[in-house]
């Protein structure tokens, strides 16, 4: 089976990444040392191809009433043309179809951007969905086929500034604007491109879209400008750090949102109705997301790792890591009602029962250590 | 990437080199170290455990992967590597010289069935 490249695979190749095979994508897991890679997004400015997610495009008269009705967090708070919303998409039995963002650039024009291994799957529930409420939006994905985008994040407290000067018509229209909006500047020096304040490490930033062919153009001069590339490898340890739940692991089509740390993404309280919504009424929050912290020598923790309350109740870790910024092992997990944030509870790591704190999420943000 | 010719190998990325007195010294080889990524955590047996062939002897973690360390032959534990365990960054930066730990083989005959460079190369060629 031959594995699906980016327009940057041969970016990543030209500087001795170690790839992967991530999903069916070959995928650069790190440039040399993924720790230092880390502390780059941390300390400076790092970047990362993530141009195996998939932009899509809604276009149409009754597209924020499509999305009313498909996703979970409400649209209806976009109402500055930029902004954009975290939100999942549920099936019927209020599991997670995927979790995404979406910006609001027009009333006829919402752009979403889907997880990788996943872009298929929503854009095929999106089609239907499309088809049963008689909603006649255009939904076209811009990853494979005609007129793509490719996607570079640029995370780290001098990111933006960096990104200013590779793209200096871009900086008029984004310097002030807040976290989670973006702006869509046209004529830049690599072509039309959005540049949004988001990201997926817990550091300021701009997730940039170009033209895919521009995209290998945009790399080379974010690199001579001083921002370090970043693999896969950092990108888990960045979110995890910032307590940020990956699709396929911390959650997916069987698992409850309210299970999952997603509460607040949900809006269960107006009479709003969107797919999912009476499934999740009906079932209520059944177990805790908490932060875990290893306090005892003995391994690092991971995703599958039973975890043992005090009163002899399990859970489970979903994601688990070595911490770079906090030099300890950490996790999420999914644990019963009855934990508390405070608690020590009990990881099965080999043959050995190890203690770890529960702790508060997020871990670190904006560079600083909260949870210890 | 190096394969010292001075060392014995396992197909499971062990080198071990046998000491003047016979005494066995077990790390794990640079393509081990490179294919686990940045290792955070080191477990090492204690000295005195005896092990047969191929036993699970420590663990290496990386920030991705754990992985076990096998006994390479059968023996004794005699030494082990305590400032590696302390600074496991210390395999990623010298993978032959980062040690973990020294048998005391029970046959020592068993190490020249190990594999040479050579062999070890050919299993690491893709």
């Amino acid at each position: 089976m031959t594995l699906k490249a980016t327009p940057l695979n041969s970016a990543h190749r030209a500087l001795g990444a170690k790839m992967v095979d991530f999903g069916g994508w070959d995928m650069p897991v790190n440039y040399g040392s993924q720790i230092e890679e880390h502390n780059a997004v941390r300390g400076d400015a790092g970047m990362f191809d993530v141009s195996h997610m998939c932009v899509v495009e809604v276009r149409g008269a009754n597209t924020r009433s499509f999305l009313r009705h498909l996703l979970a967090n409400n649209v209806d708070k976009l109402q500055v043309p930029g902004k954009a919303l975290y939100s999942c998409m549920l099936n019927p039995e209020g599991g997670v179809i995927d979790d995404l963002i979406v910006y609001f650039l027009a009333e006829d024009w919402f752009r979403i951007v889907v997880n990788a291994g996943t872009a298929d799957k929503d854009v095929a529930w999106m089609n239907a969905q499309n088809a049963a409420t008689g909603s006649g939006v255009t939904i076209t994905q811009r990853r494979d086929g005609n007129d793509p985008i490719a996607l570079i994040a640029v995370q780290g407290p001098n990111a933006r500034a960096k990104v200013w000067q590779v793209l200096p018509t871009t900086q008029a229209a984004t310097e002030s604007i807040k976290p989670f909006n973006a702006a869509i500047v046209p004529d830049t020096a690599f072509g039309e491109a959005m540049v949004a304040r988001t990201g997926y490490t817990g550091e300021d930033g701009f997730e940039i879209g170009v033209p895919a062919t521009q995209a290998e153009a945009l790399w080379n001069a974010l690199l001579a400008a001083g921002v370090k590339p970043a693999g896969l490898g950092a990108r888990d340890t960045l979110r995890l750090e910032a307590g940020m739940n990956l699709y396929g692991q911390d959650m997916d089509d069987g698992v409850n949102p309210l299970d999952a740390g997603l509460a607040w993404t949900i809006d269960l309280v107006s009479e709003r109705d969107f797919i999912g919504k009476a499934a999740l009424q009906a079932k209520g929050q059944q177990a805790q997301f908490v932060g875990l912290i290893l306090r005892e020598k003995g391994g690092i923790l991971r995703a599958h790792q039973k975890v043992v309350a005090a009163s002899g109740l399990e859970g489970e870790i979903t994601s688990g890591t070595f911490s770079p910024s906090m030099q300890q092992a950490i996790a999420l997990a999914r644990v019963p009602m009855d934990v508390a944030v405070g608690d020590t509870v009990h990881v099965i790591i080999r043959d050995k029962q190890l203690a770890a704190s529960v702790v508060k999420l997020p871990f670190v943000r904006n560079g600083k250590v909260l949870a210890a | 990437m190096n394969i010292p010719t001075d060392l014995k190998y396992t197909e499971s990325h062990e080198w071990v080199r046998r000491e003047a007195d016979g005494s066995l010294t077990v790390g794990i080889t640079e393509y081990a170290q490179d294919a686990l990524g940045d290792i955070v955590f080191v477990e090492l047996p204690q000295v005195g455990k005896e092990f047969t062939a191929g036993m699970d002897a420590a663990v290496v973690e990386s920030v991705k992967a754990a992985s076990d360390i096998y006994a390479p032959v059968a023996g004794t534990v005699t030494a082990v590597n305590q400032p590696v365990a302390d600074a496991p960054d210390s395999i990623n930066q010298d993978a032959y010289g980062a040690w973990l730990f020294k048998l005391a083989p029970s046959d020592a005959a068993a190490y020249d069935k190990l594999l040479d460079a050579d062999a070890y190369g050919k299993t690491t060629d893709h």
